[in-house]
C-alpha cells in the first residue's frame, strides 16, 4: 500500500494498463504534450510515446468515433473527455454507436471503450460545467457507468473498465483529484465492477452516496454520532450495474434510508435506488425512504447559489434526522 | 416446487388469533393452489381458508380445536421428497423461546399445538392464554392510554391504520393490534419504536393480571360469590373496539318521532301481495335512510384528521344481535335497491351471521348504520357510533299509543328514531334535517316505493 492522490492513483493505473497490453491506448485533448487539464496522463507521453498518448483537436465526436473504431477492431482505447460535459457533444457516437454495436452485430463487434474525465459540481464552474452527467448514461442499455470516490476505488475500478469488454463511462472529479489515500500498488489489483462498499458501519439509518456527496454524508455521520443516531453509508462505486443486494442488505438491517446524489433528483439515481429498497424491502421499511438531490436548476455561478444548489452535510443531517424520525417531528 | 407455509391468515382488521374448527385436508393429502385446507374461527365469522400453494400437505403443525396467533405457522406444503425439517424445526424452535423466560412461569404448560409466533423478542406480546381468547393485557394497556389521551385513532383515513411497513410486520408477528396503539412518527404513523414499546410495555401488567385470569380455566364453586367468564373472540372485539369510538367520537344525539299508521298499513299489504318476499319494518327504515342520505351527504360522512370523506354511495351497516354479542353486517349500494330487495338482502345476511357464515368483506366498508331493538319493546335508545362512520341511527319499537290530532283523541302507531352523529363532521341542526326527511318518507311511506 501507498498513499498517493487520486490523481496519482487514475495515473498509476493508466500506466500499468498501458504496460500490461500494447493494445491499450489513451486519446484526447492535450493529454500528450500538456499531460493533461488536470494532469492525469501526466508522463505518459514520454513513457509510451505518441502512438499511444495522442492528442487530438478539439473535437469530441471525432475522437469518440475513432475510440469506437478502434475498439472495434481490437485496441481498448481510454478517451479522455477534459470534462465530461463536453461528452454531450459526442452523445451520437457513445449513445448510437459504442452502446449499441454488440448488440446490433449481433456479438460480431464489442466495444472495449473506456471514456472518462471528471464530471459532477466542483467549485464555481457554473452552470454548463457542473453537471452530473452519470444520469444521461446510466439510462442507455449497452453502457456501463462508474463513479469512484477514493483513491484506491479510481486505480482499482479503473483498471477494471480498461479490462472490460464493453464500454464504460467513467466520471472522476475535480473535488477529488487531491484528495489522498492508500492504494495497493500490486499491478493486478482491480475492483470488480457492479460491487458496492459500506463505508461506514451503523445501525439506524442506511445512506447511499458517492463521490464528493459521500464525503458529505460521512461528515454528517460524524455529526449524528454525536446525537446516537448509528449511520452506515454504502457507496454503489458503480452506477450500471448497480449492486442492489449489497444496498438491501444495509437496508434490511437499519430499516430507513436516505439517498444522496448531486444532481437534480428528478428521475435521478436516487429515485432509482429508492424504488429498488420499496420493491425488494418494503416489510423492512420503517420509513419512507428520502431524497437529497441538488435542486432541479441549472447550478449558479455564485459560491452562496452554488451552495443552495448542492446537497451539503446540514442537508443530508437533516433527512437523516428525519428519516429517524429524530426531528421532533410527530 | 417451493415450500408453502401454511400461516394464520389476517381474515379481519381486528383479527389477532383465529381457531382452527377443522382441517378439510389431512397431512398426506395433495392440494391445489386455491383448495380449501381449514375452517377458521375469528372474531367475526367462520372462514373458509385456501391454499396459497400446491402440492401436499405435509404438516399440520395446529389441530382442529386450538387457537394461532395471524401470522403464525400452522402447516407446511410442499412436494413429498422435500426437506421441510427446516421449516417445521423453526416453529418448533421458537417454542421454548415463546415460553416466557421468567415474566409469566405459568404459560409454559400451554398446549404444543399452538404454534408460537415467530420471531417476537418479547414474551408478554403473546397471549396470555390461547384458551379464553382474551387479548393480551398489553394492548388492553395501550388502549387505556388511548383512550386516556382522547386521541381518535380510528377515523384517520377511513379506519386505515398508518403505519410503517416495518411496524406492520412485527406487530402481526407479535400480535399486537395497530389499531390500540398511538403512532409517534409524523401524522401519527406508528413506526416500529411504538409497536415495540407497546409489546414491551406491558411485561409487568402481564404479571399482575395473570391471577386475575386464572379463575377462568375453574369451573365457578358452588356458593362462589361471583364467576369470571372468559372472553369470546366476538366480545373481546367489542370490548376493544367501543371505547374507540366512545372516548374519541364526540357524539351527540337527536331524537325524533314517527307516526307509523301508514307504513303499517302498507306493509301489510304489500306482505299480504302472493308471490312478495316478506318486508320488515326495519326494511322500511333501511329504504327511507338510503334516500334520505343521498339528499343528506354530510350525514353520510367520516372524519378523516384532516377533510371529512363524504360518501356517494350507501352502504348500510345493519346490527344484527347475537347470542354472545352483535355484529354488523353490510348491505351495499343500499340506494340503488328497491324495498323487496332491501327485504331478501337484509334477511340473507342476517340469518348468515347468525350461522356465522359471512365473508370478512360483508363485514366492513359501511358508511352509514342501523341498530334496531325495536322487537325488545324498547321506547328508545342511543347507539355507539362504530368509526370511522359519522352516525348511527337507533330504532325502537313501534308503538301503540294515545294521539291528539284534530279530530280529538285517537290511536296511533308512533316509532322513536334516535340518530348519533359525530360531532366532528356534523351539527345538530344537520341530524335534525335528516331525521326530520326520515320521517316524512316513513310517513307517506308510497315514496319508498317510487
Amino acid at each position: 500500500m501507498a498513499v498517493m492522490t487520486y490523481r496519482e492513483a487514475l495515473n498509476l493505473a493508466l500506466r500499468e494498463e498501458l504496460t500490461r497490453d500494447p493494445n491499450v491506448f489513451v486519446i484526447g485533448e492535450e493529454v500528450g504534450l500538456y499531460e493533461g487539464a488536470y494532469k492525469v496522463t501526466q508522463g505518459l507521453l514520454k513513457e509510451f510515446g505518441p502512438k499511444r498518448i495522442v492528442d487530438t483537436p478539439i473535437a469530441e465526436s471525432g475522437f469518440t468515433g475513432v475510440g469506437i473504431g478502434a475498439a472495434m477492431v481490437g485496441l481498448r482505447p481510454v478517451v479522455e473527455m477534459m470534462t465530461f460535459n463536453f461528452a454531450l457533444l459526442a452523445l451520437d457516437q457513445i449513445v448510437n454507436s459504442a452502446a449499441k454495436l454488440h448488440y446490433m452485430s449481433g456479438g460480431q463487434y464489442n466495444v472495449p471503450l473506456v471514456i472518462r474525465g471528471p464530471g459532477g459540481p466542483a467549485h464555481q464552474l457554473a452552470a454548463q460545467h457542473s453537471q452530473s452527467m452519470e444520469v444521461y448514461f446510466y439510462h442507455v442499455p449497452g453502457l456501463k457507468v462508474v463513479r469512484p470516490s477514493t483513491p484506491m476505488d479510481a486505480k482499482g475500478l479503473l483498471k477494471a473498465a480498461i479490462r472490460d469488454d464493453n464500454p464504460v463511462i467513467f466520471i472522476e472529479s475535480e473535488t477529488l483529484y487531491n484528495v489522498k489515500g492508500e492504494v495497493p500498488e500490486d499491478p493486478d489489483f482491480v475492483i470488480p465492477l457492479g460491487q458496492a462498499v459500506v463505508r461506514r458501519e451503523g445501525t439506524d439509518v442506511t445512506v447511499v452516496a458517492y463521490m464528493g456527496m459521500m464525503y458529505r454524508a460521512m461528515e454528517a455521520a460524524e455529526e449524528l454520532a454525536k446525537d446516537g443516531i448509528s449511520v452506515e453509508i454504502v457507496d454503489p462505486r458503480s452506477l450500471q450495474p448497480l449492486d442492489t443486494a449489497t444496498i438491501i442488505g444495509s437496508v434490511r438491517k437499519t430499516h430507513r434510508a436516505v439517498v444522496v446524489e448531486a444532481g437534480a433528483g428528478f428521475a435521478g439515481m436516487g429515485s432509482e435506488i429508492a424504488t429498488e429498497i420499496t420493491e425488494e424491502a418494503f416489510d423492512d421499511l420503517d420509513a419512507p425512504v428520502l431524497r437529497v438531490t441538488g435542486a432541479q436548476a441549472p447550478m449558479p455561478y455564485a459560491r452562496n447559489l452554488e451552495r443552495a444548489k448542492t446537497p451539503t452535510k446540514e442537508k443530508i443531517a437533516d433527512a437523516i434526522r428525519r428519516v429517524c424520525y429524530a426531528n421532533g417531528s410527530r | 416446487m417451493p415450500v408453502t407455509k401454511v400461516v394464520m391468515p389476517k381474515l379481519s382488521e381486528q383479527m389477532e388469533s383465529g381457531k382452527i374448527i377443522k382441517w378439510l385436508k389431512k397431512e398426506g393429502d395433495r392440494v391445489q393452489s386455491g383448495d380449501i385446507l381449514a375452517e377458521v374461527e375469528t372474531d367475526k365469522a367462520d372462514v373458509e381458508m385456501e391454499a396459497f400453494g400446491s402440492g401436499v400437505l405435509r404438516k399440520i403443525l395446529v389441530a382442529a380445536g386450538n387457537k394461532a396467533p395471524v401470522g403464525s405457522l400452522i402447516g407446511v406444503i410442499a412436494e413429498e421428497n422435500d426437506d421441510i425439517g427446516a421449516v417445521v424445526a423453526q416453529a418448533g424452535s421458537g417454542a421454548p423461546a415463546a415460553a416466557p423466560s421468567g415474566a409469566k412461569p405459568g404459560m409454559a404448560d400451554r398446549p404444543a399445538a399452538v404454534p408460537p409466533q415467530p420471531k417476537s423478542e418479547d414474551p408478554a406480546a403473546r397471549k396470555p392464554s390461547p384458551s379464553t381468547g382474551s387479548e393480551s393485557p398489553g394492548s388492553r394497556r395501550v388502549q387505556d392510554a388511548v383512550a386516556a389521551a382522547s386521541v381518535p385513532q380510528p377515523s384517520g383515513d377511513g379506519g386505515r391504520v398508518k403505519a410503517s411497513p416495518l411496524a406492520r410486520k412485527i406487530a402481526a408477528q407479535s400480535g399486537v393490534d395497530l389499531k390500540l396503539i398511538q403512532g409517534s412518527g409524523p401524522g401519527g404513523r406508528i413506526v416500529r419504536r411504538d409497536v415495540e414499546a407497546a409489546s414491551t410495555a406491558p411485561a409487568a401488567a402481564a404479571v399482575a393480571a395473570a391471577p386475575a385470569l386464572r379463575p377462568v380455566a375453574q369451573p365457578a364453586a358452588a356458593g362462589a360469590e361471583y364467576e369470571d367468564l372468559p372472553l369470546s373472540p366476538m366480545r373481546s372485539a367489542i370490548a376493544r373496539r367501543m371505547p374507540l369510538s366512545k372516548a374519541p367520537v364526540p357524539h351527540f344525539y337527536v331524537t325524533s318521532e314517527v307516526a307509523m299508521d301508514r307504513a303499517w298499513e302498507l306493509r301489510e299489504e304489500l306482505n299480504g301481495l302472493e308471490g312478495q318476499p316478506k318486508i320488515s319494518v326495519n326494511d322500511f327504515i333501511i329504504r327511507a335512510c338510503a334516500l334520505t342520505l343521498l339528499q343528506h351527504p354530510g350525514v353520510n360522512a367520516s372524519f378523516q384528521g384532516e377533510s371529512i370523506r363524504v360518501f356517494h354511495r350507501v352502504h348500510m351497516g345493519i346490527a344484527v344481535a347475537l347470542e354472545e354479542g352483535l355484529i354488523t353486517p353490510v348491505l351495499r349500494d343500499v340506494h340503488a335497491k328497491s324495498l323487496a330487495q332491501i327485504a331478501v338482502e337484509a334477511r340473507d345476511l342476517a340469518e348468515r351471521a347468525r350461522q356465522r357464515k359471512l365473508r370478512t368483506q360483508e363485514l366492513s366498508g359501511a358508511t352509514f348504520s342501523i341498530s334496531n331493538l325495536g322487537m325488545f319493546d324498547v321506547r328508545d335508545f342511543s347507539a355507539i357510533i362504530n368509526p370511522p362512520e359519522g352516525a348511527i341511527l337507533a330504532v325502537g319499537s313501534v308503538r301503540r299509543v294515545p294521539v291528539v290530532s284534530d279530530e280529538g283523541l285517537g290511536v296511533g302507531r308512533r316509532m322513536a328514531l334516535t340518530i348519533s352523529c359525530d360531532h366532528r363532521v356534523m351539527d345538530g341542526a344537520m341530524g335534525a334535517r335528516f331525521l326530520q326527511d326520515v320521517k316524512k318518507l316513513l310517513e307517506e311511506p308510497l315514496r319508498l316505493l317510487v
